[in-house]
């Protein structure tokens, strides 16, 4: 079957990516050597987010395990700007799918520095805002506000023509509000959901479990709250969706697909086991195939022409 | 990540690990002392090096009724014994959550979801530190199991050993007959059950007021405050210890950040890929936030 999708001018092999921050191509290329390469379950990499300076990450325990789920507060650890350019691209342009690269600041100047750099990278396909975090010029949490989101669009899209996709935060009443934002800012796609607020105590205690007090849920227990979410998004924007959130299987994706996601990620699956991209996108072909469907298109198409009418 | 102060040995290098978790057939799963022993068939990873894990999930069962235990659990390997068709691998457990209990049950016959043996092993003596003449094992219940592995490769290398192994009581103990039938193991029990009535680090102690304690290393593997206790001891002496630790770990191959263990010099480590065996000298603490008996991992 001809999985091939194409998504704000990325062509793809097949439509499973990866949820940014849930693989790390390096260190499981350490541990599975180039067998990873052949086997490589992502269409694109997408980079774990990288900020302006390293970060050590948040003070553990840092991850906690729920029905069907985990909680997890890891804060960002990551090389920063320079590291990253230095250390890792290299090693993340050796993988066979485009690489995305994932950037987060706190303020538009920050921001722009780091498109700036990441976009001029030729081994770099496209980008993807974290705009989860605080503005400190103004205190907002960028991707809860959309003049915010608005804004921050406005200051980065005239620095590059790669695409931008704006991963969204599921902790706001109206994420389509967020997703019409970014679109008119100029975003290429919108990627969602990002992880629910959670918090967890530790056992026999009302103390928080987590380092950092707080953290974000993921896994299929947020599946049908991810599934809402792109729906809604989907109605309300024409820009394409990548759709996550607790897919573990290609009847998951099958449903983000028919939902109006155009590429599915998997993340906390990964988790579970490091193929499981891989198995998400066979399943998904044999879910397409006795559907009676011929591509991930097909499936579009029909959705298309079930809705006009 | 700061780079690690302790020494990082040619040892270090990894055995590759076939990509993704594959179904082995548990074929056996016996009782030993409070804890139990199951084996399973791998037929297709490479020899572990002791010290390293796999990430394990029963094929069935997993979360079903629940939605926990939902991630793998990752197990020091006990033991490794070629056997047809492959290697037999032994984990010992005790069932404390979702997780361990739904493994120590598991029957023959049953499918075994492995990913490994994944993580940094136990250096050899010689390149922990020159001059090295001999090794002490100290074990701290459950964690007793990657020392069996290590003590028989380091056996097989000629370096004389001597084995401590501490236990709570006789409930939470078991795994010495099963794992150590070969050769003599000094014990330790906080009831008195077995051996000297108190610590086994108590016996490291004592050990190390030796005169051949320069030129031993320890390798432990145990509860955070054993591990603590065995780290302060030989930062006094000046020996070089190696640590098996432990923190909840969600994924065991580096993707997700959770089992962050601060270093020494700042920072903190993965300790899946950096760990699960670190130098003593690399961190300040073995008492990490959310490593232990009551973390959500088990």
């Amino acid at each position: 079957m001809d999985l091939r999708v194409e998504i704000a001018g990325l062509h793809l092999d097949h439509p499973v990516i990866n949820g940014s921050g849930t693989f790390d191509a390096i260190a499981a290329r350490r541990a599975f050597g180039d067998a990873l390469l052949a086997a490589f379950p992502f269409s694109m990499f997408v980079s774990k987010t990288i900020t302006p300076e390293a970060r050590a990450g948040n003070p553990p325990p840092r991850i906690f395990e729920t029905p069907a789920g985990m909680i997890n507060s890891i804060g960002l650890p990551n090389k920063g700007l320079e590291g990253f350019l230095a250390q890792d691209l290299p090693q993340l342009a050796e993988l066979p799918v485009p690489l995305c690269v994932s950037v987060m600041a706190t303020s538009h100047g920050e921001f722009a520095r780091l498109v700036e750099a990441v976009a001029a990278r030729d081994e770099v396909a496209a980008l993807e805002l974290n705009i989860s975090c605080p503005n400190v010029e103004s205190g907002l949490i960028v991707g809860e506000q959309a003049p915010e989101t608005l804004s921050l669009l406005q200051t980065v899209r005239p620095i590059t023509a790669k695409p931008l996709i704006v991963k969204l935060t599921p902790n706001v009443a109206d994420p389509a509000a967020i997703a019409r934002a970014a679109g008119e800012g100029g975003a290429d796609a919108v990627s969602l959901v990002n992880t629910l607020k959670a918090t967890a105590f530790a056992p026999g205690s009302t103390e928080p479990w987590l380092g950092a007090g707080r953290g974000g849920l993921s896994g299929p227990a947020i599946r049908p709250v991810a599934l809402e979410q792109v729906r809604s998004v989907a109605a309300s924007v024409s820009i394409p969706i990548i759709g996550m959130g607790g897919i573990e299987s290609g009847a998951d994706a099958l449903d983000f697909l028919a939902t109006g996601a155009a590429v599915v990620a998997v993340g906390t699956a990964n988790f579970r086991d490091p193929l499981a991209g891989a198995r998400v996108r066979a399943e998904l072909e044999a879910a397409l195939a006795s559907a009676g469907l011929a591509s991930p298109q097909d499936l579009g198409e029909r959705i298309a022409a079930s809705t006009s009418t | 990540m700061p780079p690690l102060t302790g020494s990082k040995p040619a040892s270090d290098a990894r055995t590759l690990v076939p990509p993704g978790r594959r179904l082995c057939e548990v074929t056996e799963n016996r009782a030993a002392g409070g804890y139990r022993i199951f084996s399973a068939l791998d037929e297709s990873g490479p020899e572990p090096r002791a010290g390293q894990f796999y990430m394990l999930a029963a094929a069935d069962g997993w979360g079903q009724r629940t939605g926990r235990p939902y991630l793998p659990r990752a197990f020091s390997v006990a033991e490794a014994t070629p056997a047809d068709g492959g290697l037999r691998l032994h984990f010992l457990v005790e069932a404390v959550g979702p997780g361990t209990e739904r493994l120590a049950g598991l029957r023959a016959g049953e499918g075994l979801w492995v990913t490994g043996p994944l993580g940094r092993p136990f250096s050899v003596p010689g390149d922990l530190a020159s001059g090295v003449t001999g090794a002490i094992l100290v074990g701290g219940g459950i964690g007793l199991a990657p020392l069996a592995i290590l003590r028989r490769q380091l056996g097989e290398r000629g370096v004389p050993l001597r084995t401590l192994v501490g236990f709570r009581d006789r409930e939470h103990s078991g795994g010495v007959d099963e794992l150590f039938s070969c050769c003599e193991v000094r014990l330790a029990s906080e009831d008195g059950h077995a051996g000297h009535r108190g610590y086994v680090t108590d016996l490291l102690a004592v050990l190390l007021e030796g005169d051949d304690a320069p030129t031993a290393v320890v390798y432990a593997c145990g509860p955070p405050a054993m591990l603590e206790v065995v780290r302060a001891l030989c930062s006094e002496r000046g020996v070089t210890a190696e640590l098996a630790m432990e923190t909840p770990m969600a994924c065991g191959f580096g993707a997700c950040f959770g089992c962050a263990v601060p270093l020494a010099a700042g920072g903190y480590m993965r300790l899946c890929s950096d760990g699960p065996v670190v130098n003593a000298a690399d961190i300040e603490t073995a008492l990490v936030a959310g490593s232990g008996h009551r973390a959500c991992g088990r």
